[in-house]
C-alpha cells in the first residue's frame, strides 16, 4: 500500500492530464475532470502525510531495480508536507479557476496545470539527482506555457525573460550534474550522503559543485544575485496562475537547495555560512526595498517573494535544527500568506477595475470581507501575532539568536517593519481612503452570472486566511513536526539506512 | 583525450553564454542550444573516455571486463537532449509568438513596447490583456 500511495502524486495528474486533452473540445469537462484530479491529489498527499508521519520515511525502488542505480521516490518528513501543501494549493486554486472572469478564461489549460503539479510533486518525491532535474524540466516547461498563454505584448515579452533565465539556471544544473558524477560516480542522493558520511571531511572539490547547486537552485529560488527574473515575469500574469506560481516554483528551488545540502553537502556548510548569510541578507534587504517602490500590486507583492525567499535562506545557511525547522516552517506560512494576496490582488481588480494603486482607494467601504481578508493576509506576511507568519518569523529569529548570528537577526526584524509599511501601504491606497468610482470599471460585466463566479474565487481566499489564523493559534503541532523534520535531515544516516537498506 | 573535451566543453559554455546576452531573439535561442550542448558534452566526458569498449558483454564471458564505456551518462544525455529539444521547440514558437505581438527582433525594442522590468511605469500600454 505505502507503495502504490508513493506513485500517486506522480501518476495522478498525468492521467488527469490525459483524459483532459482527450476532452479538449469541452472547456467545462475538462475543468471538472481537472478538478477532480487535484481533488484526488490532495486526498493522495494527505494520506501520504499521516503515513509519514507515523513511520518518518517511506521509499519506493520504482521498478524494483537497485535503489543505488534505479529510481526511488523517497519520501521523508519534509517531501511529504511539502507535497501536502502542493496538493491543497493544487486544488484552492484550481477552484479559483472556476471564477476566473470572463475575459480571462485559460481554456484548456488544465492539462498544463496538470503537468505542472505532477511536475513539483515529482521533485519532492525524487531521490535522484538526475531524476530531480527531469522534474524540474517539466515543472518548468509547464510554466512556461501557462506564463505565456493567450497573452499580449507584454506577457509574452514577460516569458520570454522568464524563460531564457531558467534555461540558464538549467544548463548549471546538467553541469553540476555531470561533475557529480565525474567526482563521486554515482547519482543517487542516498549513495552520495553514504560517500560523505564515509568520508568525514569534507569532500575535496566538492565546494565547486556545491557552489554551482547553489546557483542553478538559487536562479530557481531567487536569491540574490538571480532574482531579476521574478518581478519582470510574475506581475504580468493572471492572478491564479500568479498566485500557483507564487506558492510553488519558488519554493521548490528552496526545497532543492535544503536536500542537496543537508544530504550531499553538510561538510561545505560551516564554511559557505558567512556567504550564505549575506546572501540571505542581500535578498531580504533588496527584495523589500525593491518592494517600497513599486505602484502596482502585484509588482509589489513579487519582491515580497523574494524578500520571503531571504528569510528562507537564513535557516539553511544557520544549518541547525530551529534553523532548518524555522525553514520548512516559514516556506508553509509563506504559501498560505502570498498566494493569498496574489489570489485577493485578482479580485482587487476585478472589483476595482486596476490594480495599479494609483487608480484604486476606498474599497473597504464597499467589500469589508475583501478588505479584511487582505488584513488577514497581509499581516501574515509582516508577521503580526496571531497569524502564522508571526510563529515563522519568530523561529527564525529565534535560530539566529542561538547561533549567535544577532547582524541577521538585526536585518530580518528591519525587513519585517518594512515588508509591515509595504503591506500598509497597499492598504491605505487601495482599501481606505475615499473611494475613486469615477475612474474605475470593474474587469468583469455586472451580473448574476459574475457575482457568482466572484463568491467562487472567494473560496480559496477565506480558506488561505482561516488556515492562517488556525496555524497561528495551533502552531505546536506543525511546529514540532517542522522540528523533527530538521532533525531528520540533518540526519543523513537515517535517510541512507531507508533507502539503500544498509547502514552507511 | 579528455583535455580535448574539456576545452570543448568550456567553448561551448562561452558561446553559449556570448549569445544569450545578445539582443536578438534568434541569436538568444541559439545561445540556450548551445548551453545544452554543451552540458551534455560535460556529461559524456564525465565518466571517463574509454575507446572501442562498449558496454556489452560478450557471449563466453559472464560480467563485463573494465574498463568499458560507461552506459549512465550516455542514458543521462538521451534524456537532456530530448528535454534541450522540446524546451528549444517552444522556445521557437514563444519568439515567433513574441515577434508577432511586438513586430520586432531585438530585445531592448521589445522591451520599449512593452515594459515588464521591475523599473517599468506600472501603466504600461495595455495589450489584450486577461486582467
Amino acid at each position: 500500500m505505502p507503495r502504490f500511495l508513493l506513485i500517486l502524486p506522480i501518476l495522478v495528474p498525468l492521467i488527469t492530464a490525459a483524459l483532459c486533452l482527450l476532452a479538449w473540445q469541452r472547456p467545462v469537462l475538462q475543468r471538472v475532470l481537472s478538478f477532480l484530479g487535484t481533488l484526488i491529489l490532495f486526498a493522495a498527499t494527505a494520506m501520504i502525510l499521516r503515513l509519514v508521519t507515523k513511520v518518518d520515511l517511506i521509499t519506493v525502488a520504482v521498478g524494483d531495480w537497485s535503489p543505488l542505480f534505479g529510481i526511488v521516490l523517497v519520501a521523508d518528513r519534509l517531501s511529504a508536507l511539502m507535497l501536502f501543501v502542493a496538493g491543497s494549493i493544487a486544488l484552492l486554486i484550481s477552484i479559483y479557476e472556476w471564477g476566473a472572469p470572463g475575459k480571462n478564461t485559460m481554456e484548456g489549460s488544465s492539462p498544463i496545470f496538470q503537468i505542472l503539479f505532477m511536475g513539483v510533486c515529482g521533485a519532492f518525491l525524487a531521490g535522484d539527482i538526475f531524476n530531480l532535474y527531469v522534474w524540474f524540466e517539466v515543472m518548468l516547461i509547464a510554466s512556461f506555457v501557462l506564463m505565456a498563454w493567450g497573452g499580449g505584448s507584454i506577457r509574452l515579452v514577460g516569458s520570454l525573460k522568464y524563460v531564457i533565465l531558467n534555461l540558464v539556471a538549467s544548463a548549471l544544473f546538467l553541469a553540476a550534474v555531470g561533475l557529480v558524477y565525474a567526482r563521486f560516480g554515482t547519482l543517487s542522493m542516498a549513495d552520495l550522503a553514504q560517500v560523505q558520511l564515509q568520508q568525514g571531511d569534507p569532500i575535496a572539490k566538492g565546494r565547486l559543485i556545491a557552489l554551482l547547486f547553489l546557483a542553478s537552485f538559487g536562479i530557481k529560488a531567487a536569491i540574490f544575485p538571480f532574482f531579476f527574473w521574478l518581478p519582470a515575469s510574475y506581475p504580468t500574469v493572471p492572478a491564479g496562475i500568479g498566485g500557483l506560481f507564487a506558492a510553488l516554483l519558488t519554493k521548490v528551488g528552496v526545497y532543492a537547495l535544503l536536500r542537496i545540502f543537508t544530504l550531499v553537502f553538510p561538510g561545505e556548510m560551516e564554511s559557505l555560512r558567512p556567504f550564505l548569510l549575506s546572501i540571505s541578507a542581500l535578498t531580504m534587504t533588496l527584495g523589500v526595498f525593491g518592494a517600497l517602490a513599486q505602484e502596482e500590486i502585484r509588482r509589489i507583492l513579487s519582491f515580497h517573494i523574494i524578500s520571503q525567499i531571504g528569510y528562507m535562506i537564513i535557516g539553511l545557511a544557520l544549518f541547525t535544527p530551529i534553523g532548518i525547522g524555522g525553514t520548512i516552517f516559514f516556506m508553509v506560512s509563506h504559501i498560505i500568506s502570498k498566494t493569498n494576496l496574489f489570489l485577493i490582488g485578482g479580485l482587487v481588480k476585478d472589483l476595482g477595475g486596476s490594480t495599479e494603486l494609483r487608480r484604486l482607494g476606498g474599497l473597504f467601504h464597499r467589500h469589508v470581507i475583501l478588505g479584511a481578508c487582505f488584513l488577514g493576509a497581509a499581516l501574515s506576511l509582516a508577521g503580526i501575532p496571531p497569524l502564522v507568519g508571526f510563529w515563522a518569523k519568530l523561529v527564525l529569529i529565534i535560530a539566529g539568536f542561538q547561533s549567535g548570528q544577532f547582524g541577521i537577526v538585526a536585518i530580518a526584524i528591519f525587513v519585517s517593519l518594512l515588508t509591515l509599511s509595504s503591506m500598509m501601504k497597499i492598504w491605505t491606497r487601495v482599501f481606505w481612503g475615499e473611494e475613486k468610482l469615477g475612474e474605475i470599471e470593474p474587469a468583469d460585466a455586472p451580473g448574476a452570472a459574475a457575482a457568482l463566479r466572484r463568491a467562487v474565487r472567494f473560496i480559496p481566499v477565506f480558506a488561505l486566511v482561516l488556515l492562517a489564523l488556525a496555524l497561528g493559534i495551533f502552531v505546536e503541532p506543525v511546529f514540532e513536526y517542522t522540528l523533527e523534520a530538521a532533525h531528520q535531515m540533518l540526519n543523513p544516516a537515517s535517510y541512507v539506512e531507508a533507502v539503500l537498506g544498509t547502514s552507511p | 583525450m579528455e583535455l580535448l573535451f574539456s576545452i570543448l566543453v568550456g567553448a561551448l559554455y562561452a558561446a553559449g553564454l556570448y549569445m544569450i546576452m545578445r539582443r536578438s531573439f534568434v541569436k538568444i535561442l541559439i545561445g540556450i542550444s548551445l548551453l545544452g550542448h554543451a552540458a551534455n558534452v560535460l556529461i559524456f566526458s564525465s565518466a571517463g573516455l574509454v575507446e572501442g569498449r562498449p558496454p556489452i558483454i560478450p557471449g563466453d564471458a559472464e560480467t563485463l571486463a573494465s574498463p568499458y564505456a560507461d552506459p549512465l551518462p550516455q542514458a543521462l544525455i538521451l534524456t537532456a537532449i530530448v528535454i534541450g529539444f522540446g524546451i528549444q521547440a517552444f522556445a521557437l514558437a514563444l519568439i515567433k509568438r513574441v515577434f508577432d505581438a511586438t513586430g520586432t527582433d531585438d530585445l531592448d525594442q521589445a522591451e520599449r513596447l512593452s515594459p515588464t522590468g521591475p523599473d517599468a511605469p506600472p501603466s504600461a500600454p495595455a495589450g489584450p490583456e486577461p486582467t
